[in-house]
């Protein structure tokens, strides 16, 4: 049998399955790695080595079976996991165990995949780069100066580093997708309502999705068809059953994109990429173009306002959901000497528990919501929000899927953009009309630039997830997997 | 001209809850200045005549039957208080002493 930690999530399925190797075997081999690489790499916050080698042993007795049964897992730290901790990479959650599951994890366990443990992030998924984490930041395995991407910079380092074959991140504008474009690996973002916020720790509600991180397209589909589908303790959870995205999947790697319209956003053009980057988008688009595919160039005049739109109203969302940290329900408390008032308290424990970015995004929150302000700033983003979903809605009326580069740039060195928080944000200027529209969006890893991977979007209409599964498929049998170098 | 002052970022961080320090609303002041200037793009956009969009997905009103689910126990939905005595959870002091 090949090395354990560098097969894909099917072909271990297979070999599990048909008793090649078993599961406990297969889990042991991903914890040995990440004991051998992760003091490097800290993709982890916490591993869960018991859980893990105890869930690959029902696998093994044949108490679950299934299309990933055996599979080992990585689970972002935003999402709650039960007697397992949770922190979402903040101090102000130091040490929690939730005493429930999310609707994502029990159905992870229940399909027989093996959670690892829980990954690295920026604190409570604000950034782009995990520099924002209270428990210092995850090294890229590309370049181990570099950032792995954020929000969900340790899901997609744990699969550049074979540490985990799959990944669960959560995408609220980006964060998925610019984390596999600069690690080299699969991120998808589903439909917003197609995969359920239960139990996820609410950042923005309204963009929030969590969704599958892999290192190949067919991996990513099995992971969301897992993951996905209604929930009825989320009432934003969208009641019809979910496009069949690993079948759209197979069909892409079939290499043929016969009749299928890809849309080019004038308004992308100019914005600044890296010409790495450019030139890296470009050879994939001509290499979709030679498997059938037809480029159309399309106007969203709108989507210059996403980035403006989205820093009103994620901050506003994240004011109001992070009020919940009173210092009294779970979590840290500070200050309490028994002569401190409850608000004082509270004040006292948010400021220790929070960090300078969450502060920001609180502050600023709390600003664009203030009575005198609301109309000039939530109000008109929310405006914003529906004349960006117009855009897109009339460009689905031209085109199957819109395509752009992920992210305007390759992984950078730490603190480079750590001193004017803007520079930090215009990492998601690709990736977050996605989320103000709330349709399905993939990167795929189309090429390198300097020796950096760069990423490649593709946009679907809501609800459509399987048109991105299908061409991502298409443009990976075309140009290939990226490995990094050993680590 | 700055979009926000020093002064407005001390009342929002106090409306926040939080405890800033004078470092930190130096910091700070400086910082959202720059990130509001930014958004205020929004702005130039006419939208008059708009709706507003709070949500993508087209739900409204959804309903369950009225019927009791299992929920955490008390000592479940206790276990992660900084502070819990009796079945309760435990907080500073509310009012004043005189009060």
């Amino acid at each position: 049998m090949s090395d354990l930690t560098r097969m894909s999530a099917v072909e271990l399925a297979g070999a599990i399955k048909n008793k090649q190797v078993s599961a406990v075997e297969v889990a042991q081999a991903h914890l040995d790695r990440i004991s051998a690489v992760d003091e490097r790499v800290h993709a982890f916050l916490h591993v869960d080595a018991e859980g893990a080698l105890a869930a690959a042993a029902r696998v093994d007795k044949g108490e679950i079976t299934g299309p990933l049964a055996g599979v080992p897992v990585a689970v972002k730290d935003v999402i709650a996991t039960k007697g397992v901790p949770t922190t979402a990479a903040s101090k102000i959650l130091e040490g929690w165990r939730p005493p429930y599951s999310a609707t994502i994890y029990e159905r992870l366990q229940a399909a027989g995949t093996v959670p690892l443990g829980k990954t690295n992030m920026d604190e409570f998924a604000m950034g782009s780069s995990t520099e924002y984490s209270a428990y210092g930041p995850t090294n890229n395995p590309w370049d181990l100066g570099r950032i792995p991407g954020g929000s969900g910079g340790g899901s997609a380092a744990a699969l550049a580093a074979y540490e985990a074959p799959l990944a669960i991140g959560t995408d609220t504008g980006g964060s998925i997708r610019q984390p596999g474009a600069v690690t080299g690996t699969v991120g998808a973002k589903p439909t917003y309502g197609g995969t359920s916020r239960y139990g996820l720790i609410a950042f923005s509600s309204s963009l929030d999705t969590p969704g599958p991180c892999a290192r190949n397209v067919e991996d990513a589909a099995l992971l969301h068809s897992v993951i996905g589908g209604h929930d009825v303790r989320d009432s934003t959870s969208i009641p019809q059953p979910m496009p069949d995205v690993v079948a759209a999947a197979r069909l892409g790697a079939t290499g043929d994109l016969t009749g299928v319209k890809l849309g080019l956003v004038k308004e992308f053009a100019g914005d600044g990429s890296e010409p790495g980057v450019i030139a890296a988008f470009r050879e994939s688009l001509e290499a979709l173009v030679k498997l059938g595919a037809e480029v159309v160039e399309v106007s969203c005049p709108n989507f210059q306002y996403a980035l403006p739109a989205y820093y009103l109203i994620a901050p506003s969302e994240c004011s109001s959901n992070l009020a919940r940290f009173d210092g009294v329900r779970y979590g840290l408390r500070v200050g309490d000497d028994g002569n401190r008032s409850l608000e004082e308290v509270m004040s006292l424990t948010r400021d220790a528990g929070f960090g300078a970015e969450v502060k920001r995004r609180i502050i600023l929150g709390t600003y664009a919501l203030s009575s005198g302000y609301y109309d000039a700033y939530y109000g008109q983003a929310q405006k914003v929000r529906t004349l960006i979903t117009r855009d897109f809605e009339k460009a689905f009326e031209q085109v199957d899927v819109l395509v752009s580069p992920t992210t305007p740039f390759v992984a950078f060195p730490f603190g480079s953009r750590t001193s004017d928080p803007y520079q930090m944000y215009l990492a998601d200027l690709f990736t977050i009309p996605t989320n103000l529209y709330g349709g399905p969006a993939i990167s795929v890893p189309c090429g390198l630039s300097e020796g950096l991977p760069v990423g490649f979007q593709i946009m679907a209409p809501t609800m459509a997830d399987d048109r991105m599964y299908r061409v991502g498929a298409a443009l990976e049998s075309a140009v290939g997997t990226f490995t990094p170098p050993a680590l | 001209m700055a979009a926000i002052s020093r002064e407005e970022v001390a009342h929002l961080a106090r409306l926040s809850r939080l405890a800033v320090t004078e470092q930190e609303l130096d910091q700070f002041a400086g910082q959202l200045d720059v990130i509001l200037q930014s958004v205020a793009r929004v702005g130039e956009v006419a939208a008059d005549d708009i709706p507003p969009t709070s949500h993508s997905v087209p739900l409204t009103n959804v309903y369950r039957d009225d019927v009791p689910q299992p929920s955490l126990t008390q000592d479940e939905a206790l276990s992660g208080a900084p502070d819990a005595f009796d079945g309760r959870f435990r907080v500073p002091r509310i009012l004043d002493e005189e009060a």
